[in-house]
């Protein structure tokens, strides 16, 4: 029982984790910073298993093992467009072993508080040093028993508090994680829906669990536990079903933050600092994200979670002219003789798996001499960076992909932008429509562009439902169809 | 309905109002073409080129206006020609109704409807029919061709092994279509071009053909699109400022071309005789505004001078006569966009239809009535360009002002954050145990780092940083394996759930980023 090894071990591999998160700042340190979190993650691990978790290592190892096999299966199998449902999936695991973790705490505690009881001593400790028959009596338990029954009851209430808050956390990450997968995967409707009572229902939940967690708080025994458990499992579904499609990209940063969090609160109930380390970089982490992502789209973090779009302040400014169509045959002529080319994927790109086909076009225009480059809305896509990896699966190099404010003053000097599958981040009401519900949204300016085409399955609008003036616009042309079928034709005709 | 241009009988006009190219346009419209014996000779069409596609050649200008119902010209009709007009002839020409109110009167009594081609409304629909823009075009072309003809060196600046030609520097003085077409060509020669207007909204259009806008600091900045693209007279104080500026320049350059015209006014005198003076010897001016007074003040319309100091004052009117292939090519074909027009049916048959606003607009006689001056056309000719705010340019005290309070802004809510922080945790600490506070030191330095770590995080990873964090939060597989050796079946089974689904996730999680990084590639 080398505990002081152990920390030490969980020194180096909490540094390892901090480089591990830093070094995704750049594409080329991010390949060697997966492998600092790796290896942080092997020493934890086997630090804690010849550590503190003594005992049945075998089997530990066993379960590793298989756990490893099955993970090794999801991440070689799984289709970059897929990545956003992945993630989501692996969060829940996360949400659900923290709720576990947090039972078992509870269970020991009670174990603990039984067998010392039995033996005649008291529990919780009272405060000062331990009584001599404590001290051995501890020694006949695990060692997590063992650290449980040092505690005094001020540490008792604050460990409650704690593995209660781990559970809690991890029980609406693990609804919540399931749902936001089940949405992305296309199992789940992804219109926002709520049961009759909407957010009240939420609210009702949110100040039950508080009640009952008063309640196990006095001692009223595991029930309310449990009943706390499954409050918080309602609130995770219910809080996601109510969040539609192109919100995604907030509600899966948020679930990585919860899940974090829950990992921290586990952590303290533990006494485990590098649960506590991990959870808290893991936590802020997925806020910061969440926060990226709001600020993109101009909404606080609470009308994103309370779902859909609202606060439309008046009548929408009328939109005049026309969609006028165009064919395979008029995108290549402009393509052919422009000189600048700025292509804007979306979601659709990644419903209609046209990256791989993107990826082709830019190779063709660029092996013309032309500037090529793509334009990344931060919340193109059902998660963050979800374009990035696309187009960096279909080989597009990195240094083409440029972000929102890197490009879009380059809008004017542009003579070709290709719109695939993306509606609400290129609509110009953000900018000229005070009544728009989008108003004060950063757009991507494509209709700055001599000529906007637009690949587009049919005439609807975006997520957020409302109307796009660009798709009227004098410069921009409907390229009506599947976005892959649509790039497949035009690639022929490059030349 | 038969077409007919006449020979231009005005002395040193070379263009012609008809080419066999437009001619076999106007046929398609089921219209006939007749032309005077030698009228395009000087545009370089030859009679058998109009015969070849079917144009009737007549003898001469009286059988012409007798056998055509619609006469095309170029220049203003003479007082002859407009005798020749009768109820049911149409004229298609430069008119410059305003100037020549007697002609118009006269052309009144004939009774022929009068088209001024110098009266199409500027508005996008009637851009093809233009010809004032399709004239100042080559006016700008030909204005450096000129300037470049009599100024003795380079445009385009050259080392060579017999040493170092500066580039020459061109100045525009008035942007409009004549002003950028000679940026354009100066600055395909080479020149270095600066160009001025007193439109500030010109400037992008300047800029765009490649020219250095002068910028003139002045308030009252003037909204030219309210005028139909033609600037308006400016103020004594900013006429006084642009001079200023000109004499500033005047040093400098080295062509100076004048395209300055104010609707229904003579010329601004914009480059006054001591600017002349200031210019270098052998530099040029070319006034494009000659015919009305010119923008120089040394300017002699029709004329080619020198100055005392050696500057050449070029004060042709007539440049687009001095390319009259490309002029006549243009005109006959912004007549027949204007014949196309008046031929909705593409039948042969005329419908000077007064409702449309084009037609409206250039009509000057009709019907034994004057039509001028139109009414405003419905279309407004230039949509009021929004007044652009321009960045103002900050002094030095102001800078520091704005820095100054930005960095107090930031400190007080720094200190605001930290003090209510503190405050959080000072009221924590007040009733956890010192064990709990030890933990929860490791949690606000964890949490702060991760935010000053993730803010790094480039926006394209953002996926591969879910994923890792993903896989690194399984890090409660600690809390699983620290719990596993319970003596308990039930803790047991729920840590090994826990380690299991864990596990799933850290392999998954590290592997899929380690797939998606290394798709990241360079080109």
């Amino acid at each position: 029982m080398d505990f002081g090894f152990t920390i030490a071990a969980y020194a180096v591999a909490a540094v390892l984790f901090i480089l591990s998160l830093g070094g995704l700042s750049g594409q080329e340190s991010a390949k060697r910073a997966v492998w600092y979190g790796i290896v942080g993650m092997a020493i934890a691990v086997i630090a804690t298993m010849i550590g503190p978790g003594v005992g049945l290592w075998w089997l530990s190892l066993v379960l590793i093992a298989a756990g490893g096999a099955v993970g090794f299966q999801l991440a070689t199998r799984v289709q970059m467009t897929q990545m956003p449902e992945l993630v989501a999936i692996m969060h829940s695991l996360v949400g659900l072993a923290a709720v576990f973790v947090g039972f078992n705490a509870h269970l020991e505690l009670v174990r603990v508080a039984q067998t010392l009881t039995e033996a005649g001593l008291p529990f919780p400790q009272p405060a000062g040093p331990l009584s001599m028959q404590a001290y051995e009596m501890l020694g006949t338990l695990s060692n997590f028993g063992a650290l449980l029954g040092k505690k005094t009851a001020v540490e008792v209430g604050i460990l409650r508090v704690e593995l209660m808050l781990g559970i809690w956390i991890g029980a609406v990450t693990f609804t919540g994680s399931v749902i936001a997968y089940g949405k992305l995967a296309g199992r789940v409707d992804t219109a926002a829906k709520k049961l009759p009572g909407g957010h009240m229902l939420n609210a009702a939940a949110a100040v039950l669990s508080l009640l009952l967690a008063i309640l196990y708080l006095q001692g009223w025994g595991i029930w309310t536990l449990l009943l706390l458990t499954v409050l918080a499992l309602f609130i995770g579904y219910h809080l996601i079903m109510g969040i539609g499609g192109a919100d995604m990209p907030v509600v899966v940063s948020m679930l990585n933050s919860y899940s974090g969090w829950a990992a921290a609160a586990i952590g303290f109930s533990l006494g485990n600092d590098l649960l506590i380390v991990v959870g808290a970089l893991v936590g802020s982490s997925g806020a910061i994200l969440s926060y990226i992502m709001c600020k993109a789209m101009n909404r606080s973090f609470v009308s994103v979670i309370l779902g859909g779009f609202g606060g439309v302040t008046g009548p929408a400014m009328a939109i005049e002219g026309e969609q006028i169509a165009i064919d395979a045959d008029g995108v290549a002529a402009a393509l052919n003789e422009a000189d600048s080319v700025v292509i804007i994927p979306g979601y659709g790109m990644a419903v209609a798996q046209a990256q791989q086909s993107v990826s082709e076009l830019t190779r063709k225009l660029r092996a013309k001499g032309k500037n090529v480059r793509f334009a990344i809305h931060p919340v193109a896509g059902r998660l963050p960076g979800h374009m990035n990896v696309l187009l960096a699966e279909a080989k597009v190099p990195y240094d083409i992909v440029l972000e929102m404010d890197e490009i879009n003053d380059d809008f004017p000097s542009t003579d070709v932008a290709i719109v695939i599958g993306s509606n609400d981040i290129v609509n110009p009401a953000a900018q000229d429509d005070p009544n728009s519900p989008i108003a004060g949204m950063p757009v991507l300016e494509c209709w700055k562009a001599k000529q906007v085409f637009v690949s587009k399955r049919g005439q609807g609008t975006g997520y957020s439902g409302i109307e796009n003036p660009l798709f009227f616009k004098e410069n921009t042309r409907m390229f009506y169809g599947d976005a892959k079928k649509s790039i497949d034709a035009l690639l022929p005709m490059i030349d | 309905m038969k077409i007919g241009a006449p020979k231009e009988i005005f002395p040193g006009e070379n263009r012609v109002a008809m080419t066999p190219e437009s001619a076999i346009q106007l046929k398609k419209l089921g219209h006939e073409c007749l032309i005077e014996a030698g009228a395009g000779a000087a545009a370089g069409f030859e009679d058998a080129a109009y015969a070849a596609v079917g144009v009737t050649v007549v003898p001469s200008a009286t059988a012409l206006f007798e056998q055509a119902a619609i006469i095309v010209k170029v220049r203003e009709p003479s007082a002859a020609e407009i005798a020749r007009l009768s109820a049911d002839k149409t004229l298609i020409s430069f008119f410059w109704p305003a100037q020549n109110a007697e002609a118009l009167e006269n052309a009144k009594a004939t009774g022929a409807s009068v088209i001024a081609m110098d009266m199409v409304p500027r508005i996008s629909r009637a851009q093809k029919m233009d010809a004032l823009s399709s004239m100042a075009n080559i006016a700008g072309y030909r204005a450096v061709i000129e300037a470049g003809n009599n100024f003795g060196r380079f445009f385009t600046g050259q080392v060579t092994a017999a040493g170092k030609v500066p580039p020459a520097r061109v100045l525009v003085v008035g942007a409009g279509v004549a002003g950028l077409a000679a940026i354009g060509t100066a600055t395909s020669l080479g020149a270095i071009t600066y160009a001025f207007d007193v439109r500030p909204e010109v400037a992008e259009q300047i800029e765009s053909m490649g020219a250095e806008f002068v910028y003139l600091e002045f308030e009252e900045a003037q909204d030219g699109a309210a005028t139909g693209g033609y600037a308006a007279p400016s103020s004594p104080e900013f006429r006084e400022k642009q001079l200023a500026k000109f004499r500033e320049l005047a040093p400098e350059v080295d062509i100076v071309i004048t395209t300055a015209l104010i609707p229904g006014r003579p010329a601004p005198k914009l480059w006054t005789e001591d600017m002349v003076a200031l210019m270098k010897r052998g530099s040029v001016v070319v006034d494009l505004a000659a015919e009305r007074g010119g923008n120089c003040d040394l300017t002699v319309p029709d004329q080619k001078i020198t100055s005392a100091n050696g500057v050449t004052i070029i004060g042709y009117t007539d440049f687009p006569s001095r390319m009259a292939a490309q002029a006549s090519t243009l005109y006959s074909n912004n007549i027949r966009h204007m014949i196309f027009d008046l031929t909705p049916g593409k039948d042969g048959v005329i419908n000077h239809n007064m409702e449309d606003d084009v037609i409206r607009g250039a009509t000057v006689a009709h019907a034994g009535e004057i039509t001028f001056p139109p009414p405003p056309p419905k279309v407004r000719a230039i949509a009021a360009a929004k007044p652009k705010e321009k960045p103002k340019e900050l002094t030095a005290e102001e800078k520091r002002a704005t820095e100054v309070a930005t960095f107090r802004a930031q400190t007080k809510s720094q200190v605001t954050l930290l003090a209510v922080g503190g405050a959080l945790v000072l009221g924590v600490g007040l009733i956890a145990p010192a064990a709990f506070m030890q933990h929860f030191i490791v949690f606000v330095l964890s949490v702060f780092i991760g935010f000053q770590v993730i803010w790094g995080v480039a926006h394209s990873l953002h996926t591969p940083l879910m994923a890792v964090t993903n896989a690194i939060s399984s890090i409660i597989i600690l809390g699983a394996l620290m719990q596993i050796g319970s003596t308990s079946i039930l803790i047991t089974l729920l840590a090994a759930l826990g380690i299991f689904m864990a596990a799933v996730n850290i392999f998954g999680g590290f592997l899929v980023t380690r797939r998606m990084l290394a798709m990241f590639q360079k080109s």
